[in-house]
């Protein structure tokens, strides 16, 4: 393989692998807090780039502020989604809450299908953002698949600080600890993991948006095999860590274009990659590669 | 008085049995296409219930991979039923390789080999991801669905690929599928009722309490989830020859997630409960249709809404699992027993 084609394979995994990793850090959040696979994230992913589609076409928006919209709009979503269908079942066995949230992640791709039609609609794209660069070298990228990636690092620096450097994220780290205590520490509980739903389903919303503008086209079940793929990442670096979350996506995305890159007949099976991976690491490295063990309670 | 009440259940069954046949009998002779295709689907989709019951609702595993050994079932079975002149003709990419092409069975035995190979694949499954707990193995088992299907679509030169089998001669009537239903209940119940069962119930209820009474939890888990698999796969071979076409985007996930939604809503944990939510949950998604048709009330249009279906079925699993999580039944069982009251608990299930 030549060097410019490798260049070009590797932006193109780096962008995949940040958006990976910006869904993947809501799956691990919300894990880290409540034990549960919240199925219903990929498609807080799908909602975000719907929201984008619409805000532009219906209330005539300028892209930027239609992308703020988007966002906030569906972290929104996702605490609706915790509040309706997760907090009811806090006390129940913890397989109803993912019971219910397969439900739910049901539930919003069928709207979906309603309310936005099952046809795949084209996003608007800013020029600059998809005018080829050559460079001296012979390598051409999209400028897309430079500035995904920039974003991504600046949105999961900034919940870096949110988690470590304020007291919102002490608290979420505190219940992910132990969650009764940090109760009759006098934190509210419930609101924060409000505010944890609400963030994750944020970084899905951006990525969702990204993701629309790296692969033009949008559908209401789009968010299924990101989705499935991202919790893999969060396993893949350990459930329940942030920076494992980040680490898991790129090395997802990585090993997803790196193989169809150097073996191409291998393409066909591209979207089994991550699930062939998901099952060797839980064999040997259960708890990811920065994770930390969860002792069995007795 | 034991013996009494045991040759009472005994002769209530072979009755009900009886009975059962009679209605079939009577609704081949009298029912329409569409309704004996009902009545189809309602055995098929009962024994699939049954069999993640007996993984998730007897045993604890939260499987997710129902799909992927249907899909198994239904093309090892599939390849057996087809006709020579009839694979010829639909492999069109690559033709089917040489045991394959020549191979032909009856059906019964077609079905028990889908049966079979569902069960090879969930032993060699189980094997690696059986160490693993609760949600993890849910996702696991999920993945290998996922992997499935994906093999699947591209091993053209076995499955088709995409394209899928056309054609499968639909051996599938009421008495086979219903003779399977029997045949699946009857061995379930046997299992659950017998010591076996209790050690799958009480690795259920507390693995490591079951553990430390000495139970080889793991060894129990594997049987379980093999038999479990099997059974999956009859359903997916005795599906396919109703259907008589298959192709890999049959089994998406949205298929176990049906398969899961009648074993909650029955109760997970009873076997009269996942047959009469069966029954229910099967004539639910078929009324729902009428959702997506237009309606004309007098002068009112209503035009029909498509997806809706979809959307007031996982609705209701939502509303299930939020306020009536134990489902219809819960733990408990219709018996002949707790209908006539005899003893307050248990017994011989129907």
């Amino acid at each position: 393989m030549s060097l410019p084609i490798f260049v070009q394979h590797f932006f193109n995994a780096l962008t995949l692998g940040s958006l990976y990793a910006l869904i993947a850090i809501g799956y691990t959040m919300v894990y880290g807090i409540l034990r549960l696979i919240n199925f219903a994230h990929g498609d807080i992913f799908m909602l975000g780039a719907y929201y984008v589609f619409w805000a532009i076409a219906l209330l005539k928006l300028p892209w930027v502020a239609a992308i703020f919209v988007a966002i906030v709009g569906a972290s929104f979503c996702g605490i609706l989604v915790d509040q309706v269908a997760y907090k009811p079942l806090r006390d129940a066995p913890r397989i109803s809450a993912l019971i219910s949230s397969i439900g739910v992640s049901f539930f919003i791709q069928n709207l979906a299908i309603v309310v936005f039609t099952g046809i795949p609609r084209a996003v608007y794209r800013p020029d600059w953002l998809v005018k080829v660069i050559k460079l001296e070298s012979g390598v051409r990228i999209l400028p897309l698949t430079i500035i995904v990636p920039i974003i991504s690092f600046v949105l999961m620096l900034v919940l870096l600080y949110i988690v470590y450097r304020t007291k919102p994220g002490l608290a979420m780290r505190a219940i992910s600890k132990d969650i009764e205590t940090t109760r009759l520490m006098g934190v509210s509980v419930n609101k924060i993991i409000a505010f944890t739903f609400g963030l994750g389903s944020a970084l899905a919303a951006a990525s969702g948006i990204m993701w629309a503008l790296r692969y033009p086209q949008i559908q209401p079940l789009m968010g299924m095999i990101p989705g499935f793929k991202a919790f893999i990442a969060a396993v893949l670096g350990g459930i329940g860590s942030i920076p494992g979350a980040v680490v898991g996506g790129l090395l997802l995305g990585f090993i997803e274009i790196m193989t169809v890159a150097f073996f191409p007949e291998l393409s066909g099976y591209k979207d089994a990659f991550a699930f062939v991976l998901l099952i060797i690491i839980l064999l040997i490295k259960p708890t990811g590669l920065m994770g930390e063990k969860l002792e069995e309670k007795v | 008085m034991m013996e009494k009440r045991k040759q009472r259940n005994y002769i209530l069954n072979v009755l009900l049995v009886a009975a059962l046949a009679g209605g079939l009998y009577w609704a081949q002779g009298n029912f329409d296409g569409y309704k004996i295709q009902i009545m189809n689907l309602i055995a098929i989709n009962t024994i699939l219930a049954l069999s993640l019951n007996l993984i998730y609702g007897f045993t604890g595993m939260f499987s997710l991979g129902h799909a992927g050994f249907m899909a198994i079932g239904a093309y090892t079975s599939s390849l057996l039923i087809l006709p020579a002149l009839q694979k010829e003709m639909i492999y069109i990419l690559d033709p089917l390789i040489w045991p394959f092409s020549v191979l032909q069975a009856p059906f019964f035995v077609a079905v028990l080999a889908g049966g079979l190979m569902a069960a090879l694949f969930g032993l060699l499954i189980a094997l690696p991801v059986l160490r693993l707990g609760g949600d993890y193995l849910g996702i696991a088992t999920l993945g290998f669905a996922e992997i499935i299907r994906v093999v699947a679509n591209n091993i053209t030169f076995i499955t088709n690929g995409a394209l899928g089998l056309k054609g499968i001669p639909d051996y599938a009537n009421l008495w086979w599928n219903y003779g399977w239903l029997l045949l699946t209940i009857f061995v379930i119940v046997r299992i659950v009722n017998s010591n076996f069962g209790n050690a799958l119930k009480a690795i259920r209820d507390d693995e490591v309490a079951a553990r430390a009474m000495g139970i080889n939890t793991y060894r129990y888990r594997v049987i379980s989830f093999t038999i479990g698999s099997f059974f999956a796969g009859i359903g997916g071979a005795l599906l396919a020859s109703l259907l008589t076409t298959i192709d890999p985007k049959m089994f998406l996930f949205i298929m176990t997630f049906n398969v899961l939604m009648i074993a909650v809503a029955g109760g997970l944990g009873s076997i009269t409960g996942t047959c009469i939510a069966g029954v229910l949950i099967t004539f639910l998604l078929e009324w729902l249709r009428f959702v997506e048709n237009p309606v004309t009330l007098g002068s009112f249009h209503i035009p029909g809404i498509p997806g809706m279906r979809m959307v007031i079925f996982s609705l209701s699993l939502l509303l299930i699992i939020l306020f009536r999580r134990e489902g219809i039944m819960g733990m408990r069982e219709l018996t002949w027993d707790t209908i006539f009251r005899t003893s307050p608990k248990g017994g011989e299930s129907s």
